[in-house]
């Protein structure tokens, strides 16, 4: 039994359809916390203490963000630069956060073929990723690869509802625990891992 | 102690305790109340008070001494001089032509002109101990119509002066025969002796003010034995009060005058303090002994000739005032509270008609007769502002609300209701409004509801603790209230209303100050915003910018040091109630600012603040 933490950065939620429905009602699953940065930290002045007892209280933790500009928003990197302190989360006497899990949700306008070496894109998804990446390796946490839903602009209603459905069997699997991380890690999105593990 | 002085004292307290909250429930205010508690309890209904209700009148008069010497303790010299054009156009008007047009209707019934110039005299005169209360009550000192209330009063109130000293050149013999009262120094001076008597005591007062009160006061003080101070201050009311009516002059005066001088010193907001409480309750007693005055014998025996006296009266006073405020350019809400709120023959005019009917100008019957026209006059008045209130404004002057537009008001468009308008509310409502969220707003002044309705806004006029008006401003569908009313008290009465009769209206309160704030938190509020906190603090910012510091570090300091202060308000709120009680209420300001100061010292976390740096320690 793992208990989740969702650090959510939307500035504009109010304005994301996507990202609404991804996150209806997985507050109400047990053993998910959702916390809301933008609501939370409207002036970015982000409660170091607040969030490392978060941290302390949960097993996963999921960076849940739109892609902007191959990025974060701001405040997710606010909450990084200043909750992830060397001594506390990371340095050699750093391992609050040791063996954790983590990973990356995020919502993309493009399409996930865009994101490869002659693209549009340039870079895979994952390329973009390493900072994260290696901010989970440097605090001594467990990288998994991300859950992306692309073009969301061009997503049916239908679609939707199937990777908000996706989106939360995942969330009810990292809860029960007892995750096979080995095979996780072969792929490049928990997206692909999800319908093979269902069956 | 004589029994019979606790018996007096139980019917008195009584009385203000049972009729008050009564008056007050039903909308009446303070004064009503009492004064009809006096015609209760007086000898012509109940009789718990007999013919001894003059001399408790006597010193109960005490009250209108001691409200004269706050109303001096605050006019600074300063706030005189800015009124000065108001007082002085106003009040002159105002006086010179009710005296003018009630010595020529009483010269035309048939009075001495001697007599007919000194009941208009008196007549001019208006309560200002019921005016002020009452204005303060219903928060409308700063309206037009209280700035202009208080400019007249003013001006009648140091016109006393003069006419008491005038009225002995009117007396017919000059050598008159002292009535049996009081000798004082004055009985059997010529007229002009008197009046030269007179300025030299007004005289008297401002010097020993300056050069013997400030002094004395220093030096008590020094002691700091809080009731030694307050005894110093009685001392000084007191002693003002008897030094003047040994020259036989109102002792009212003689307290304005040193309230007046010691405006400017040091003491003024503890002496304000102190004499505060005493001034309250026998204000109260005052009221209360001119409804038991009333001899309801005199009117049944002459029901025609005192209802004609003060008809006329009110009539007269009214016309002038609604003439004066009208060339002022009142409009008509603000003429109207103005008009009925002055419309009474004042507690002066007791002061006067005792002097004239002892210079003998008027015969004794007729003094009893103008004495009871004025007491009714100051009973009827609080019941005109009601009728004003309630029945006349709502029809002809700024509506309570927009008749055709309340229908309009769909359920749940208006979700906030601001209540008090002024420049804290007013930025609410805007910064609302350029949200797209439109907001109700109660708010008692009828210039500023006038404006804004142009403006198209949906206004409620009126007092915003009233039940009725809170409820038809949707007080029972809205989500949130904004309390902003700009007075402590009765935004204090708004909150515990809203409380008590729709406790799911979320509520988000103004506090002028911290000790403000922790009242509110008492109350179990928890949205209270201080007014000057976000300000000072955003003042603080910039500084450190402009020594140098970085804006972000500067900016980050001072949302650190809001969130820091709102906690510490929490919790020395709760220790508030430690402490003893302390010698001034300025020193509990201090003491208060102490205490932050120790407690900023022990946890403020902005001195630690190592964000994005905590490996340069190493």
């Amino acid at each position: 039994m793992n208990k989740v933490l969702i650090l959510f950065a939307h500035p504009r939620f109010e304005k994301s359809k996507t990202n609404r429905a991804l996150l209806a009602g997985v507050d109400k699953i047990e053993g998910v916390t959702l916390n809301d940065l933008y609501e939370q930290y409207p002036d970015f002045n982000i409660d170091v203490e607040r969030e490392k007892n978060l941290l302390l209280a949960h097993e996963v933790i999921i960076w849940h963000h739109p892609l902007y500009m191959y990025s974060a928003p701001a405040v997710l990197k606010q909450w990084m630069d200043l909750v992830l302190e060397y001594g506390w989360a990371h340095g050699s006497e750093g391992n609050a956060l040791k063996d954790k899990m983590v990973f990356n949700v995020l919502t993309a306008g493009g399409a996930r073929e865009s994101y490869a070496i002659n693209q549009h894109n340039r870079f895979t998804l994952r390329e973009f990723l390493v900072p994260f990446e290696q901010t989970a390796t440097l605090c001594k946490m467990i990288y998994l690869p991300p859950f992306a839903v692309h073009g969301t602009h061009l997503l049916s209603d239908q679609q939707l509802a199937e990777q908000a459905r996706l989106y939360r069997n995942l969330l009810g699997r990292l809860v029960a625990g007892g995750l096979p991380l080995g095979s996780i890690c072969m792929y490049d999105y928990l997206n692909d891992w999800l319908p093979a593990g269902e069956g | 102690m004589s029994s019979a002085f606790l018996q007096d004292a139980l019917i008195y307290l009584a009385c203000a305790v049972v009729f008050v909250p009564i008056a007050k429930k039903l909308g009446m205010g303070s004064v009503l109340g009492y004064l009809l508690g006096g015609i209760i309890i007086g000898p012509f209904f109940l009789g718990f008070i007999g013919a001894e209700g003059k001399d408790i009148m006597h010193f109960a008069e005490f009250g209108v001494v001691m409200m004269l010497f706050l109303i001096g303790l605050e006019l600074e010299p300063a706030t005189f001089w800015r009124m000065r054009k108001l007082i002085l156009g106003m009040g002159f008007m105002q006086l010179g032509a009710t005296t003018l047009l009630c010595f020529a209707a009483l010269f035309w019934v048939g009075f001495t002109w001697q007599a007919a110039l000194a009941c208009g005299l008196a007549f001019s005169m208006s309560s200002t101990a019921i005016v002020m209360q009452t204005l303060r009550e219903k928060g409308l000192t700063k309206t037009e119509s209280g700035r202009s209330s208080f400019a007249v009063l003013i001006f009648q109130d140091i016109s006393v002066i003069p006419i008491l000293a005038l009225l002995p050149l009117l007396a017919a013999s000059t050598t008159q025969a002292p009535s049996g009262g009081h000798a004082t120094l004055m009985t059997g001076l010529p007229g002009w002796a008197q009046t030269l008597t007179l300025l030299i005591a007004a005289n008297a007062v401002v010097l020993i003010g300056r050069f013997v009160f400030v002094p004395f006061l220093r030096f008590i003080a020094r002691i700091r034995l809080r009731e030694l101070f307050t005894a110093a201050a009685l001392l000084i009311v007191i002693g003002t009060a008897y030094l003047m009516m040994l020259v036989g002059l109102s002792p009212a005066l003689g307290a304005f005058l040193a309230g007046l001088v010691l405006a400017t010193s040091e003491f003024r907001h503890e002496l304000e303090s102190d004499i505060e409480p005493f001034k309250g309750i026998l204000l109260g007693l005052f009221f209360i002994a001119v409804g038991a005055s009333i001899n309801f014998k005199l009117i049944i025996g002459n029901p025609v000739q005192i209802m004609a006296l003060v008809c006329g009266v009110i009539a007269i006073k009214s016309l002038v005032l609604y003439a004066t405020g009208k060339l002022s350019r009142l409009s008509f809400d603000q003429n109207m509270i103005f008009t009925l709120g002055l419309g009474q023959v004042g507690e002066f005019a007791f002061v006067l008609f005792a002097f004239i009917a002892q210079l003998q100008i008027l015969s004794a019957p007729w003094t009893d007769m103008m004495m009871g026209a004025t007491a009714i006059s100051m009973t009827i008045t609080p019941l005109l502002l009601l009728i004003n209130e309630r029945l006349i404004l709502p029809r002809f002057g700024t509506k309570e609300a927009l008749g055709e537009k309340e229908a309009d008001v769909i359920e749940g468009e208006h979700p906030v209701i601001i209540a008090g308008f002024g420049h804290f509310g007013s930025t609410v409502g805007r910064f609302l409004r350029a949200n797209g969220i439109s907001a109700t707003i109660l708010d008692n002044d009828s210039d500023r509801v006038e404006i804004l309705r142009k403006m198209g806004f949906t206004v409620f006029y009126g007092d915003a603790t009233r039940l009725d008006i809170l409820k038809s401003a949707g007080a029972d569908r809205a989500k949130i209230l904004i309390a902003a009313i700009d007075s402590p008290e009765i935004n204090f009465g708004l909150v515990e209303r809203i409380k008590k009769e729709f406790p799911d209206l979320r509520l988000m309160v103004r506090a002028k100050s911290r000790l403000d704030a922790y009242d509110l938190l008492d109350m179990g509020i928890e949205d209270i915003y201080r007014e000057s906190l976000d300000t000072s603090v955003r003042l603080g910012v910039d500084v450190l910018m402009k020594l140098g510091f970085r804006k972000y570090s500067a900016t980050r300091a001072g949302q650190n040091f809001i969130k820091y202060d709102e906690a510490a308000l929490r919790t020395l709120a709760a220790h508030r109630h430690d402490q003893e009680a302390y010698l001034f209420n300025t020193r509990e300001q201090i003491a208060l600012q102490e205490q932050l100061l120790a407690n900023d010292r022990e946890v403020f976390p902005n001195v630690h603040d190592d964000a994005w740096d905590k490996r340069a320690e190493d």
